[in-house]
């Protein structure tokens, strides 16, 4: 499981404070208004921002000084997920090598990836020829190869028309979670977490409060979630 | 522990690029200054040089940009067939060797040119063209196109709704857009004229001369070469720097923009243009200004063209040989500056702005003295110093894109455990293609061109195609010179244009 040990941030003159578990194999989906500091909380549990004090755990190893590429966590961002120049099996080769010297075991498992989120035949095209739900897949693909056991999404299918976020949603579920991944997703849209989260967590003025099954907050909300909600 | 936001690449080179360029600036003017014989001062004729240079880059720089006001306002109303290329062609007296232009100004308003001609034809007296006003023409022959741009650009870059706005108000154009705009965009172009005014030799030395038209820089070169006075020559050496420190810190400070940018081919709808006469006019005679010099060459140029000499087509092999090597250098120098990145390195590559060639190759001159023949490593130094000179524009064209890189990809590459090589070649290399080229054709067309160092230490081995030309012309063999002005003119844009090709071929960006 993915633990803030008094995890403390800071960007400027914003803080935020965490001090939560994310469960192994659950998706937990992070909400509340923009600025609570969600996307600081993903910079800081991907290595991104170094916190200011409190550490950072993962199933009891101490993370909190690795850098991000060391670090057992996969992440999507919001946008420029993908290399425009790189074939799409070169976008996903570099989850497992980052020089992309790829043995022929390991161009394989890249087809397979690609095969398993449905762009079988897809691999020399360059990013530009498809089309922005597909380019999410390719990224997706890398995570799957990456093989990391914590997936951090910070919100990479905003850009996405509503019907294919909630395909890729689906995606995330039935891949990741049946891989056992630990999913930690930044969402403004309650339906989104609906969708696919097992837990919620609230972001608020400054905090990150415990995640709590997704169902029971939703059916009755904090005030600080009532007042976001509306 | 802080983590870097972008992928880490070794430090070294960029450290050691900066060193470079400050040994080659800053050092050698140590060096010069060293040398220099402070008791003696300046002489009548020194402070005769300081004056004419002040001056002609004064009177250069404000005609240059009092002509490109008329000329930028028609592009920038106007749409016809051919504009593009009419733009683009006003980007190549960058390129365009300085002697080359010379020897085509020469054509026209020369002892012998049509101008003269005509005159003499009319029954008047045929003018001289050597001078200050020589000096100044060439220069706005040269920097008049330059403001063009740069005043083209201050145009455009008023949004199209402005122009809607204020004929919907029927308000003044001119003083509430256009004044405006000119105002912050005109002295920028000026600075930077009058520094590029500030630090031309070749043009000085062909069109000057005589002790009432001799720049600072041309000073240091009679010092140097006839009189060998190193201790006047460094005299003017720091003379010359300070000069130009104080023009380009100025100037920097001033400019933001890249004269060379895109963006350029749009007309923006107007309605308050009655009379298009004037703006055809005004572009033609501009047009005709800048290509009847360069149709010259090419008149008089190709029927010699097959009897050339041997000697010139060894000097262009020097000079092909001097420029890619020259190139190379100066992109990887751009490259470690920009990877580096930080304060530091942005004064260090401006700095080669302020420093002359002459300046620098005088204090490789004293540097080398000592140790080896400065022949035997002309080709070397004029290399050296070529990349150096054309650092601050090969840094401008990639140091955008490098930051851009890092901005947009730096934490997918770091999420990616992407680092040093694998970083370049994977990431940074590939997108940085197209200014690499842009980058390494400039510097490639601006050595090749180049009569500025080599004339301090070549003898007949180390012969440039631009020196060989200019003896030529020393020696009144016209024909000959206008063909290796010729074959230097193909050579030049040859180069830009393979290495800007090179860099604009498929990558998606």
């Amino acid at each position: 499981m993915l633990r803030c040990e008094n995890l403390v941030l800071q960007q400027g003159a914003f803080s935020l404070c965490a001090d939560v578990v994310f469960a192994r194999g659950k998706v937990v989906a992070l909400i509340g208004p923009s600025g609570a500091g969600k996307s600081t909380l993903l910079a800081g549990l991907a290595g991104f921002l170094a916190p200011v004090s409190g550490r950072v755990n993962l199933d009891g190893i101490d993370v909190t000084d690795e850098e991000p590429g060391k670090r057992p966590v996969s992440m999507l961002f919001q946008d420029n997920n993908l290399f425009p120049h790189l074939t799409v099996a070169q976008n996903v080769g570099l989850g497992l090598r980052p020089d992309l010297r790829l043995t022929v075991a390991q161009q394989e498992q890249v087809t397979a990836a690609l095969a398993e989120v449905g762009l079988a035949g897809m691999e020399v095209r360059k990013p530009a020829a498809l089309s922005g739900g597909q380019q999410s897949r390719v990224a997706l693909a890398r995570v799957l190869v990456a093989d990391r056991p914590v997936v951090l999404l910070d919100e990479p299918f905003s850009a996405l028309g509503p019907a294919l976020k909630d395909e890729m949603l689906d995606l995330v579920k039935s891949k990741l979670v049946a891989a056992g991944k630990t999913v930690v997703m930044v969402t403004h849209d309650p339906a989104d977490a609906r969708r696919i989260a097992d837990m919620v967590a609230l972001v608020d003025a400054g905090k990150v409060h415990a995640p709590v099954a997704t169902d029971a907050l939703f059916d009755n909300p904090p005030a600080a979630l009532r007042a976001y909600l509306g | 522990m802080a983590h870097s936001l972008v992928p880490v690449t070794p430090r070294w080179p960029g450290v050691a690029v900066a060193a470079l360029v400050l040994a080659l600036t800053l050092g050698t003017l140590a060096a010069v200054g060293w040398r220099a014989e402070w008791v003696g001062g300046l002489a009548p004729a020194d402070w005769a040089a300081v004056r004419f240079t002040l001056v002609q880059a004064f009177l250069s720089a404000l005609l240059s940009v009092l002509l490109a006001v008329p000329v930028a306002r028609a592009l920038a109303r106007r749409g016809f067939y051919g504009r593009d290329l009419l733009i683009t062609l006003l980007g190549a007296p960058f390129l365009l060797p300085v002697i080359v232009a010379v020897l085509g100004l020469l054509a026209i308003f020369g002892r012998g040119g049509l101008l003269n001609d005509g005159l003499v034809w009319l029954g008047f007296q045929p003018v001289s063209i050597f001078g200050l006003h020589g000096v100044v023409l060439a220069h706005v022959f040269f920097n008049m196109p330059l403001a063009v741009r740069f005043i083209l650009q201050g145009w455009l870059s008023i949004p199209a709704e402005r122009f809607r706005l204020a004929a919907s108000l029927n308000a003044p154009v001119g003083r509430l857009l256009e004044w405006p705009m000119l105002r912050s965009v005109v002295p920028g172009t000026f600075l930077v004229i009058f520094l590029i005014c500030l630090t031309s030799f070749a043009v000085a030395l062909t069109m000057g001369g005589g002790p009432r038209a001799t720049t600072v820089e041309l000073a240091i070169y009679q010092a140097v070469r006839f009189d060998f006075d190193l201790g006047r020559a460094a005299l003017l050496a720091c003379i010359q720097f300070g000069l130009c420190v104080v023009a380009a810190a100025l100037a920097w400070g001033v400019t933001g923009n890249d004269p060379m940018g895109a963006g350029m081919d749009r007309v923006v709808q107007r309605w308050d243009l009655p009379r298009p006469v004037v703006d055809y006019a005004v572009i033609a005679v501009a047009a005709l200004f800048l290509l009847l010099p360069l149709g010259m060459i090419v008149v008089r140029g190709l029927p010699a063209f097959p009897d050339m000499p041997a000697t010139v087509w060894a000097a262009a092999l020097r000079s092909l040989c001097v420029a890619i090597g020259s190139a190379a250098l100066c992109v990887l120098m751009a490259l470690a500056l920009a990877l580096r990145g930080g304060a530091m390195v942005s004064v260090v590559g401006v700095m080669p702005l302020a420093a002359s060639g002459l300046v620098v190759g005088t204090g490789a001159f004293l540097i080398v003295f000592p140790f080896v023949r400065p022949a035997d490593v002309a080709l070397l130094v004029t290399m050296l110093v070529n990349a150096t000179l054309a650092l601050p524009f090969a840094l401008r064209a990639i140091a955008p894109t490098v930051d851009q890189i890092n901005q947009s990809y730096g934490r997918l590459g770091l999420a990616l455990d992407m680092r040093g090589w694998t970083w370049l070649r994977w990431v940074v290399l590939p997108r940085l293609r197209r200014p690499l080229g842009f980058a390494a054709g400039l510097a490639a067309a601006l050595s090749m061109g180049d009569l500025g160092v080599i004339a301090l230490f070549a003898g007949q081995e180390q012969e440039t195609l631009p020196l060989a030309m200019y003896r030529l012309m020393g020696a009144y063999r016209m024909e000959t010179a206008a063909s290796a002005a010729l074959l230097l003119v193909v050579l030049s844009f040859a180069l830009f244009w393979i290495c800007d090709r090179w860099g604009r071929g498929r990558v998606e960006m």
